[in-house]
């Protein structure tokens, strides 16, 4: 009873204040509702959802360079042994995450996500050099570590004994080269990583950036900076990007995931 | 007007679908270059110098500075010089642009290498399943003259492999993969490509390509 009543002196007042206002105050009022559905259209306008699954890397990339630039988005999680009928739409030929949807408008693999982020989003870092050598470098190291590192680092982690040894050394080879590599690249004025965080970061820490919770599960440590100077002081710096601290899902649960994932890898290949 | 080219060597081999991208790129936009080839069984220190972590061709080197990878070399190719460009210029057509091409090198070009060139008949059959697959997802695609539109673009250059590669391989191994009664429209491209002027001019001997493709055959099913 007397919330109604409250409720009859709330519309009592407005009744009043709205009998009082000047013609110039209504029209501030209604400038200010205008501008409130404008802004609401333009959050619309640019509405970009992910499809993403937390565990995997190629999500985490995308992740990354939303969060570095600072892009609002609406995260959907799958499930990967059970895809939604929406990934299955916006993804046809590969059928795989992450899908980054822009206004309705879907991109597919990872690296074309980063770059249609860099070109469309063009206030704050910048994620790809502007100068195009310098450009094709970020291409071509970010290639690198994705086709000869990854795979490989995988295989350390499904593998053990002999079959983990062959791995891990091919490992080591390449990331001697990327050593190598990164010895002229990051010395080219890529001071200070926060700064410059870029592609080639992001590629690089969605394999490495978990390194502490690979360590653990695996017992072998790879990024040693006595054998890779370079890559392990990249890597620290890596780190401390805010966005990578706020894209870094909790430490026990990727320990987990590892763990299971190495568990059920081994099982397979011993019953086979 | 000529443009400031600057020093630019490209590192290839003739019959490389790769090193011709490259070739076709710098072609049409019009850029001089010098052009080395190499044998891949004796590779040159330039080489190896140039590309010391794949080892590969095509290297292009512009004013010193060496490049590796045909697709990120056709992407600096189209950074650097403006004219006919190979890329859209709005950023989501863009990405298209890199989905496709991306797509044909990582999935479409090793499924039909495998298709043809593997000893083991059962990985031949799945490995052929899959190339028609993805030769039916760029066919799905394909919605003008070219993948570029009315001029050839990055797509086109990087699906040249299917264009040309790909019928000698059929004619060498008996495979048959790009008919034009399932894929009409990607058949045609293929026609319209190879007989674009500038492609027509960068296209290796066919009858070489042939023998090649045959000898290497026969040298997996005969270690079979």
């Amino acid at each position: 009873m007397e919330n109604l009543g409250n409720k009859f002196k709330t519309i009592y007042i407005n009744i009043a204040i709205g009998l009082t206002r000047t013609p110039s105050s209504i029209h501030r009022m209604q400038y200010n509702i205008l501008q409130k559905k404008k802004s609401r259209a333009m959050a619309e306008q640019n509405k970009v959802i992910l499809h993403g699954m937390w565990a995997s890397p190629y999500v985490k990339r995308v992740e990354l360079a939303l969060n570095h630039k600072g892009i609002p988005y609406q995260y959907v999680e799958e499930d990967l042994a059970n895809k939604s009928d929406l990934l299955l739409k916006y993804n046809p030929v590969h059928k795989k995450v992450p899908v980054l949807v822009h206004n309705g408008k879907p991109i597919a693999e990872s690296m074309v996500i980063l770059e249609y982020i860099d070109e469309t989003w063009k206030d704050g870092p910048k994620l790809l050099p502007t100068d195009s050598y310098k450009r094709a470098q970020a291409r071509f190291w970010s290639n690198f570590i994705q086709d000869q590192l990854f795979e490989n680092s995988f295989l350390v982690l499904k593998t053990d004994g002999e079959a983990q040894q062959k791995a891990l050394d091919q490992v080591c080879e390449k990331l001697n080269l990327l050593e190598d590599g990164m010895k002229t690249y990051l010395a080219e004025g890529n001071v200070g990583v926060e700064n410059n965080f870029g592609i080639l970061d992001i590629v690089f820490c969605s394999i490495f950036g978990a390194y502490k919770a690979q360590e653990e599960v695996l017992g072998i440590k790879l990024m040693v900076p006595e054998k890779f100077p370079v890559l392990f002081s990249w890597l620290m710096a890596i780190v401390e990007v805010e966005a990578v601290k706020k894209a870094a899902p909790p430490y026990e649960k990727t320990v987990a995931i590892l763990q299971r994932f190495r568990q059920s890898a081994l099982k397979f290949s011993a019953a086979a | 007007m000529a443009k400031e080219y600057g020093e630019v060597q490209l590192f290839g081999v003739g019959g490389s679908p790769y090193a011709r991208r490259v070739r076709i790129a710098l072609e049409m936009k019009g850029v001089q270059y010098t052009y080395f080839e190499e044998d891949l069984r004796n590779k040159s220190d330039l080489l190896l110098k140039y590309n010391p972590v794949h080892k590969k061709v095509p290297v292009l080197v512009h004013n010193g500075k060496p490049l590796a990878e045909s697709l990120v070399i056709l992407e600096y190719i189209d950074d650097t010089w403006g004219n006919h460009p190979i890329l859209p210029q709005q950023p989501y057509d863009r990405a298209l642009a890199q989905f496709w091409s991306r797509f044909i090198d990582d999935k479409c070009l090793p499924a039909i290498t495998k298709a043809a060139f593997t000893a083991n008949k059962e990985e031949r059959d799945n490995s052929a399943e899959e190339s028609l697959e993805a030769l039916q997802f760029l066919e799905n695609e394909l919605k003008h003259k070219f993948f570029g539109g009315e001029t050839i673009g990055l797509v086109d250059i990087a699906a040249g492999f299917i264009a040309f590669w790909l019928p000698a391989i059929e004619e060498a191994v008996g495979l048959k993969l790009l008919s034009c009664e399932k894929f009409p429209k990607l058949h045609k491209w293929g026609q319209e490509f190879t007989n674009h002027p500038v492609v027509k001019e960068n296209l290796p001997p066919r009858d070489k390509l042939v023998g090649f493709f045959k000898a290497r055959y026969a040298s997996i099913t005969a270690s079979k």
